[in-house]
């Protein structure tokens, strides 16, 4: 079984530690004096509107944006980040990009990259080359990265974007499931998570609420 | 599931470029394409002399070399910035320094290595001496290389930029002069009887310096433009 962040070793302590983070994009002040700390366990969901800077925070959490902001981050843990851009190339067939992936993160047989794609629901599409596929199948076979991964800490930018019902829940439970083993998530999304599973809010206009 | 070794990940990365190269074949032929037009142009406009065309053929296929390099360079980092791999390149646990020796190298092998490889041809086409030809074919190995990796700095500096084509060839113009001069002067030597040995040299040494510097550059270019 492809198990998710299950092969990580985890630290007992936070998996990222954010101190005073601000930020201002052209004269407006986006956020102010953000701190919190990512722990094993953790789901937390930003949340906030269209321009409220969800995605410039997961950049700087990832280390993508290093000028510009105020604050530091203290990255403890290997962590995975999916962006706005699925980085899936359309060259290549599904099975090539997550073989090839550019992250260089692991080294996966053919049999677990077969199994993550069939878990994403590409059974059969291993070897379509990309361009063939539809925008949800190019998010899917970025998301089955999820399912490979051995890092702890995901950070994900509108991970349901273009994701039918069925395939938003299935992630949400790849999600809990990441968390409960110990891993932790930092989602953006604008749609509120159908969890059994305590989901730490961070609002981009009022603060860390519990 | 453990992260590649560093050289693992690099022949992985060099197979994906050069697989990637292969699937827009292109891609590939517009330099070599470009190099044949020039070629067939130059007897029309300086007319067809032999003996004319043979002591400007040096430079003639120098310029074109540097010219079908610069075409190219804009397109290193482009494709992969738009699809968001630049991004993860980023964030990989990998050193940047070798991934992005492993790009220059994929772009290198589909550019400037088969220009040298098919510039005999264009020589022979332009009347340049027998003897000349293993100079040219060496001084293009030597001198692509350096093309390659400077050009790679303008590439990932302009890589953000909407319109970066005029300014990637503003920004790496300067650095690539020195390329050209060294590189046509090595077979010219060899046709006014001199050793091409020194210019040569200089070529390789001029790769040393790249090669330890460029990705350095280039690593931090993508950064910023990543950043931005």
């Amino acid at each position: 079984m492809v198990a998710s962040g299950s092969g990580a070793v985890l630290a007992a302590g936070p998996l990222l530690h954010a101190q005073g983070l601000g930020l201002e994009r052209g004269g407006r002040e986006l956020f102010r004096d953000l701190s919190f700390a990512v722990e094993p366990g953790h789901l937390m969901q930003v949340e906030g509107a269209n321009g409220a800077g969800k995605t410039s925070l997961l950049r700087i959490l990832a280390g993508l944006s290093r000028y510009g902001f105020s604050g530091s981050v203290e990255r403890c843990a290997p962590l995975l980040y999916l962006g706005h851009h699925s980085a899936v190339k359309a060259m290549l067939s599904p099975r090539e990009n997550l073989a090839w992936h550019i992250s260089g993160a692991g080294s996966y047989s053919r049999e677990q990259i077969d199994e993550a794609l069939a878990r994403v629901g590409l059974y059969g599409y291993e070897d379509v080359p990309s361009h063939a596929l539809s925008a949800g199948q190019h998010r899917r076979v970025n998301l089955a990265r999820l399912y490979l991964s051995a890092a702890p800490l995901w950070l994900l930018d509108e991970p349901f974007t273009a994701i039918d019902r069925d395939g938003v829940a299935e992630l949400e439970a790849l999600l809990v499931g990441h968390a409960q083993q110990g891993g932790a998530v930092v989602l953006t999304s604008h749609q509120s998570l159908s969890v059994s599973y305590q989901v730490a809010m961070l609002s981009l206009s009022a603060g860390l609420q519990p | 599931m453990s992260a590649p070794g560093t050289l693992a990940f690099s022949g992985r990365l060099l197979r994906r470029q050069l697989v990637l190269a292969l699937r827009r074949p292109v891609d590939i032929g517009n330099p070599l394409l470009f190099f044949a037009m020039v070629v067939v142009l130059f007897p029309l406009g300086l007319g067809p002399v032999p003996a004319a065309l043979a002591s400007f053929a040096p430079g003639i296929l120098w310029i074109i070399a540097l010219l079908a390099n610069l075409l190219t360079a804009d397109n290193l980092f482009r494709g992969d910035f738009e699809d968001g791999s630049l991004e993860q390149l980023l964030l990989s646990p990998q050193p940047l320094y070798i991934s992005v020796l492993a790009y220059v190298l994929a772009q290198w092998l589909v550019t400037g290595l088969l220009l040298a490889l098919v510039s005999p041809l264009f020589a022979v086409m332009l009347g340049l001496a027998g003897a000349a030809i293993p100079v040219l074919i060496a001084s293009l190995l030597l001198g692509t290389a350096v093309l390659s990796l400077v050009g790679g700095i303008g590439a990932a500096l302009t890589v953000g930029l909407n319109r970066g084509g005029m300014l990637i060839a503003l920004l790496i113009l300067p650095f690539y002069m020195p390329v050209l001069i060294f590189g046509s002067a090595a077979v010219q030597a060899v046709v006014s009887g001199m050793p091409a040995a020194p210019h040569l040299a200089i070529l390789g040494a001029m790769l040393c310096l790249a090669l330890a510097l460029a990705p350095l550059a280039i690593g931090a270019a993508l950064r910023i433009s990543v950043d931005a």
